[in-house]
């Protein structure tokens, strides 16, 4: 094989994005950003490369698998390059600002995997993301999803589905059926097929109590959709009926559903028109996950495209345990959902074309064209504009107008106008009449 | 309108006799038919006819939003784009590690080389290895693994078995289980959340089809028009 022929090839799951793709991702975080900024969120921006014990602190071995690693030539500390920033941004808010009230923090930045995504194949996400620390009520977690909500409701990406679960209530049944945390990883990784007959399986292969293994298994069945009927009816029916095998698994789990319901009805009162699911069996990421979960799905794609949850203890191991919840998502999966309908029309805007001159008055009315927000390319010599192009005319009584190059070729004022088009080479007239 | 994948070969006759008696029949033989897009008498499904391997990955990209395949294909996935819900109890066999009958067991040598194992179920083969303290060298074959160890290929394999003919007949015998197998409902997720109905529907027309196996029903299989306009 002639290596020069293949020197161009990405590595497996590297991207690059062009044109509209990439101004679609940018568009996405600038709106982002601003979102973020207008909730309240202060932007930060952790470092690409850490030292390895900051960055896995308390995230479990997935994300240690996730990370690439390199050593550092100064003392020879081992350092990765980030594949999740929340624990980042955890850091910041535990040893960085220190502060006692509520903190509010968003980011946004290129993390690596060192293995591909299974559904996009990607090794490289753009990830965006939101969390609230210092702040351990159902209201917090309503905020950030409220967030989430909100801003993909608002970049249009399609039909939204809320799906909320909580980690609290398995890890407190697995803990009561006395799994160790090998047969609890092995379990939930069950759980998140929803194979029950598989879960009926293990449990009965491991001797688990009938009382906790029929309430694990009830977590598959207990995943509901709660509609717009069920939960306006007044009065409110109990969250969980008194004949399902969670109804008395101790306070811990009323707890939780508790929580649930109060939450869910939260976001129903905000958001009536997005379906919200309760699935106690989806708990994706659930490593560092301590009370709720959450993701957002949008039809067509089969993973969710944002989600998040409370991680109340990942701040200890930075020497301040605080509460904290958050959101976060892969922008270049939005830009892949959303790129095939905006297209090049909102992402391209459309340039004015002006043929090279050195005349001042054509710099000045670049300028201010400019100024206005006008995309103005500067034909270079040997240039010509592209068919179609606007172009810069002067009127008449010597003041500028954009002209659309293609429109009114059979209108003859504009025929005549464009005679008087700045520098109009013959080839430009023709190019933009063909 | 859904689309249920199915697997060819072995899992497809049982696959369509369970569909049929979900009231799903087919109105092609997709045995016979060169058409890999079958329509069914149900009016919002339809049938795609991919191999197994093809079949998780059809359902996880959501080009099919149901999808029978045998577990031992989902072995050798991580199994996070899909739901699993329902076992389908047919295509039933064993996954094993087999090795030529009285060879000395290749665990009792592996302290002194390390055993060579021919299968088409990398994951799974390495996966069972590393639980039993035990590196292996896996060699990838797509098909005949019965034959590697005769050729000195491989000290023994990693492969489905059924009635257990094919390995005696090739001078093996099974040695360990690794799973038994059989075959599995998928589904995509996105289409679980966002056509709830219609694929609960099915799902669970399909969970009761498995609960209660007719009698033997093959004339119901599929109904080609053809055969429904001939007396």
């Amino acid at each position: 094989m002639n290596p020069t022929r293949e020197r161009w090839l990405l590595p497996e799951g590297m991207e690059e994005l062009v044109p509209p793709h990439s101004l679609v991702l940018e568009r996405v975080r600038r709106d982002l950003l601003d979102h973020f900024s207008r909730w309240g969120f202060d932007l930060v921006t952790p470092p690409f490369i850490e030292y390895l014990e900051s960055l896995l602190t308390g995230a479990g071995e997935d994300l240690d698998l996730q990370t690439f690693k390199l050593i550092d030539q100064l003392n020879g500390r081992m350092m990765g390059v980030r594949a999740d920033m929340t624990p980042q941004v955890a850091r910041i808010d535990a040893r960085r600002l220190r502060r006692d009230h509520p903190v509010r923090l968003c980011y946004a930045g290129t993390v690596l995997h060192a293995l591909p995504d299974g559904l996009s194949g990607t090794r490289s996400p753009f990830q965006a993301g939101a969390e609230i620390y210092g702040h351990a009520g159902i209201e917090s977690d309503c905020e950030v999803i409220c967030s989430m909500l909100e801003f993909l409701a608002k970049i249009g990406i399609g039909t939204l589905h809320l799906c909320i679960g909580h980690v609290g209530i398995f890890r407190h049944l697995a803990r009561n059926a006395g799994l160790d945390p090998r047969k609890e990883a092995a379990l939930h990784e069950v759980l998140q097929r929803k194979a029950t007959a598989e879960a009926d399986r293990l449990l009965d292969r491991w001797g688990v109590d009938a009382k906790w293994a029929k309430a694990i298994v009830a977590l598959i069945d207990e995943a509901r959709v709660l509609d717009a009927d069920a939960l306006d009816a007044v009065p409110t029916k109990p969250f969980i009926s008194p004949d399902s095998p969670l109804s008395d698994c101790g306070e811990v789990i009323e707890s939780a559903f508790f929580d649930l319901d109060r939450l869910v009805r939260a976001i129903h009162a905000r958001y009536p028109e997005i379906e919200v699911q309760i699935d106690l069996a989806d708990l994706r990421g659930y490593r560092y996950h301590t009370g709720t979960v959450f993701a957002a799905f949008v039809a067509g794609y089969g993973r969710e495209v944002a989600r998040g949850g409370r991680y109340d203890e990942i701040g200890g191991v930075f020497g301040r345990s605080r509460a904290a919840t958050g959101f976060s998502m892969d922008l270049k999966v939005l830009v892949s959902l959303l790129a095939d309908d905006i297209g090049e029309g909102r992402s391209m805007v459309k340039a004015v074309q002006v043929p090279w001159s050195d005349d001042p008055e054509v710099h000045d009315a670049i300028a201010s064209l400019r100024d206005k927000g006008e995309r103005v390319v500067r034909c270079l010599p040997g240039e010509s504009p592209e068919p179609g192009a606007r172009l810069l005319v002067r009127r008449g009584d010597g003041a500028w107008e954009i002209v659309d190059g293609i429109d009114g070729i059979d209108d003859p004022v504009e025929e005549s106008e464009r005679a008087k088009t700045l520098g109009s080479s013959p080839e430009a007239t023709k190019g933009s009449q063909g | 309108m859904l689309t249920i994948a199915l697997s060819k070969g072995r899992i497809c006759k049982e696959a369509v006799s369970l569909l049929a008696r979900a009231d799903i029949h087919l109105l092609e033989d997709p045995e016979r038919s060169r058409r890999l897009s079958i329509a069914t008498s149900h009016p919002g499904v339809r049938i795609l006819v991919l191999r197994a391997q093809d079949v998780p990955t059809f359902v996880e990209h959501g080009a099919a939003d149901l999808g029978v395949t045998g577990k031992d294909v989902l072995l050798e996935r991580d199994g996070a784009g899909y739901y699993e819900p329902v076992d389908l109890e047919i295509a039933r066999c064993r996954l094993v590690f087999a090795e030529p009958i009285e060879a000395v067991s290749s665990f009792s040598r592996s302290r002194l080389a390390m055993p060579r194992v021919a299968t088409k179920y990398i994951r799974t083969t390495r996966r069972f290895f590393a639980e039993r303290g035990v590196q292996a060298e896996i060699i990838r074959l797509y098909g005949s693994m019965e034959i590697a160890p005769a050729a000195g290929l491989a000290d023994g394999i990693v492969d489905l078995v059924e009635s257990g003919k094919t390995l005696a007949a090739n001078g093996l015998e099974v040695r360990e289980v690794i799973a038994s197998i059989t075959s599995r409902l998928i589904v995509n997720k996105a289409a679980m959340k966002f056509r709830r109905r219609q694929v609960e529907d099915i799902v669970e027309g399909i969970a009761r089809a498995v609960a209660v196996p007719a009698a033997n029903d093959d004339a119901l299989e599929y109904r080609s028009p053809i055969e429904q306009a001939s007396p």
